[in-house]
């Protein structure tokens, strides 16, 4: 399935521009074959203009894209042919059944009944949808239409899939299925972008992942690398009214560092028990620093939307 | 800002065609009924009853003259309501669309399956009146064969008309106007239910400009065994519209689907 030693998708200066806004900012991309690369970013960052452009269904206002050895978006559509492409919200067709939407989906590709022998049932046991096959898309709950939008986009059996959000609005259980199924794809050697809020999700599945923040990459590293190198290691966490009692309390704290988010106050440092301390008399939580503490420091405290 | 490059037209637009004759499929007994029993209504109650009053027109009895306008005039309507109410339903509210462009299918892919699926309704529904008004005997010979790719242009061409008013919808609102302001006058003044003769010269000349007058003067005497004239004329009007309306909904559909 992979091409080793040569990257998957490569993407230089990369910008989109929509009149005066600019949507992406001239960033760069190098994504291998056979990882998983999260896009994680606050709303508006550009995570789905990106997954776009790279999928050839929006031309940049500047720079260069290479997906699978074909230069996007001109030659996008022969690139599509070897992707697939998990949408942020079910577009999956209301007026078929679940098989129909299978079968349906590959003539797009221009599959033939023949070459997909067996390939729906696969798919449908992939989705854990073979009693289901011939269920109305209405009648499916919300994670059973991910798993068939999940399902529907391997149909071409693609070397690289691109999803947005994948597990947005499912139940933690329906969530889990979704990560075990990415997984699996990951394990036949398949490349995976995704784009989430998740940092759960990311951290879980993603090999590298990079910040993106107004439209520029502001880190990008593996999980593990941007908790050692952008954050402190210990984090004390104070919630609603201990926070408020905190706050009221004077505090000079060499090496801590504060932050208030929401109603939350956060304490980063690198001396465990120098934090401890800062909190004592007061309800708390330890914990070692993780993703959301990168994304935060990263991306900033301020509401997006 | 938009790419009026020409339409890059191929064969893959087989599958959307397919995908939309598939869905019809499933429905097919409430739309065969429809298609049978709404012309049959009209044509009884308009022919007859109103016929009767009138005797002949255009040289015709009054029942086959309507007959042979209805067969262009639900072509038109058919074809633009499937590309209007239909199409605008699968980009809009269903994301139909967006998930063929996420497969390796263009802009172009989809709008021309969309546009021969609408000339492929229109078919449909002329065609039942045709074999309505036959078993009624209001055919004169054979050569009402050769209204069939007439009335597919025409299907064709007023769905890609009707494209262009899709491509720029924000909602349903806007089709209304379309039927109301373009549609019906065009209904109206185009001789399908009485002769363009009828009307002040300079309307007369205006309406010859609109498409349908040409696809009912090369139907209607197709259907009645009169003398067909002025072909090329009726077909490069038809064409000209088809092919214009076709391109300019490719460019704003590449920007709105595409930008």
């Amino acid at each position: 399935m992979s091409t080793p030693g040569q990257a998957a998708v490569v993407a230089r200066g990369l910008e989109k521009r929509y009149g005066d806004a600019l949507v992406v900012a001239g960033i760069d991309l190098e994504i291998y074959h056979g990882e998983c690369f999260g896009l994680l970013g606050p709303n508006g960052a550009g995570k789905t203009t990106t997954l776009r452009m790279l999928m050839g269904l929006t031309p940049p206002t500047g720079g260069s894209i290479e997906v699978l050895g074909f230069p996007v978006p001109q030659r996008a559509r022969e690139m599509r042919r070897r992707a697939g492409v998990v949408p942020q919200f079910d577009n999956l067709d209301p007026d078929f059944t679940v098989r129909e939407n299978l079968v349906t989906y590959a003539s797009y590709f221009g599959l033939k009944r023949r070459q997909l022998d067996g390939r729906i049932e696969q798919l449908l046991e992939y989705a854990q949808l073979s009693d289901r096959a011939d269920a109305a898309i209405g009648a499916l709950s919300g994670g059973m239409k991910r798993r068939l939008t999940l399902a529907r986009a391997l149909i071409n059996d693609p070397a690289l899939i691109v999803l947005d959000e994948p597990t947005t609005g499912l139940d933690p259980q329906a969530r889990q299925h979704i990560w075990e199924r990415l997984r699996r794809l990951l394990n036949q050697g398949r490349t995976l972008i995704l784009t989430t809020h998740y940092m759960e999700e990311a951290e879980r599945l993603c090999d590298r992942i990079a910040i993106m923040d107004g439209g520029r990459i502001v880190a990008c590293d593996s999980p593990g690398n941007l908790i050692r190198n952008h954050i402190e290691p210990y984090v004390v966490e104070l919630r609603a009214a201990a926070a408020d009692a905190w706050l009221r309390l004077p505090h000079r704290l060499p090496g801590v560092r504060i932050e208030h988010v929401g109603e939350t106050v956060l304490l980063y440092g690198s001396d465990r028990e120098a934090l401890l301390q800062a909190a004592a008399g007061h309800e708390f939580i330890q914990r070692p620093a993780d993703l959301e503490d990168v994304f935060l420091k990263l991306t900033g405290r301020e509401l997006r939307d | 800002m938009f790419d009026f490059s020409p339409p890059r037209l191929s064969w893959r637009f087989l599958p959307v065609w397919r995908r939309n004759f598939n869905v019809w499929r499933k429905l097919l007994a409430p739309s065969i009924v429809g298609n049978f029993g709404e012309p049959l209504l009209y044509l009884l109650a308009l022919g007859y009853g109103f016929g009767r009053l009138i005797g002949e027109v255009g040289g015709l009895p009054y029942m086959v003259f309507l007959a042979t306008g209805i067969v262009c005039s639900s072509a038109m309507m058919a074809a633009s309501f499937e590309a209007m109410y239909s199409a605008f339903t699968r980009m809009h509210m269903q994301q139909t669309w967006a998930a063929m462009l996420h497969a390796p299918l263009e802009v172009e892919d989809v709008l021309l399956g969309e546009v021969v699926w609408a000339a492929t309704k229109a078919l449909i529904n002329s065609g039942a009146i045709l074999l309505v008004a036959f078993a009624m005997g209001l055919i004169a010979d054979w050569r009402a064969v050769w209204v069939l790719p007439v009335v597919l242009l025409t299907g064709g061409c007023f769905a890609c008309m009707a494209m262009v008013v899709t491509a720029l919808a924000r909602n349903y609102d806007v089709f209304t106007y379309y039927f109301t302001l373009v549609l019906t006058p065009m209904l109206l003044l185009s001789g399908v239910f009485f002769p363009l003769e009828q009307l002040p010269p300079a309307i007369a000349a205006g309406a010859r400009l609109l498409p349908l007058v040409h696809s009912i003067e090369l139907i209607r005497p197709l259907l009645t065994g009169g003398e067909v004239g002025s072909v090329g004329l009726h077909f490069l009007v038809m064409l000209l519209y088809t092919v214009a309306a076709f391109w300019l909904c490719t460019a704003i559909l590449r920007r709105r689907l595409r930008g």
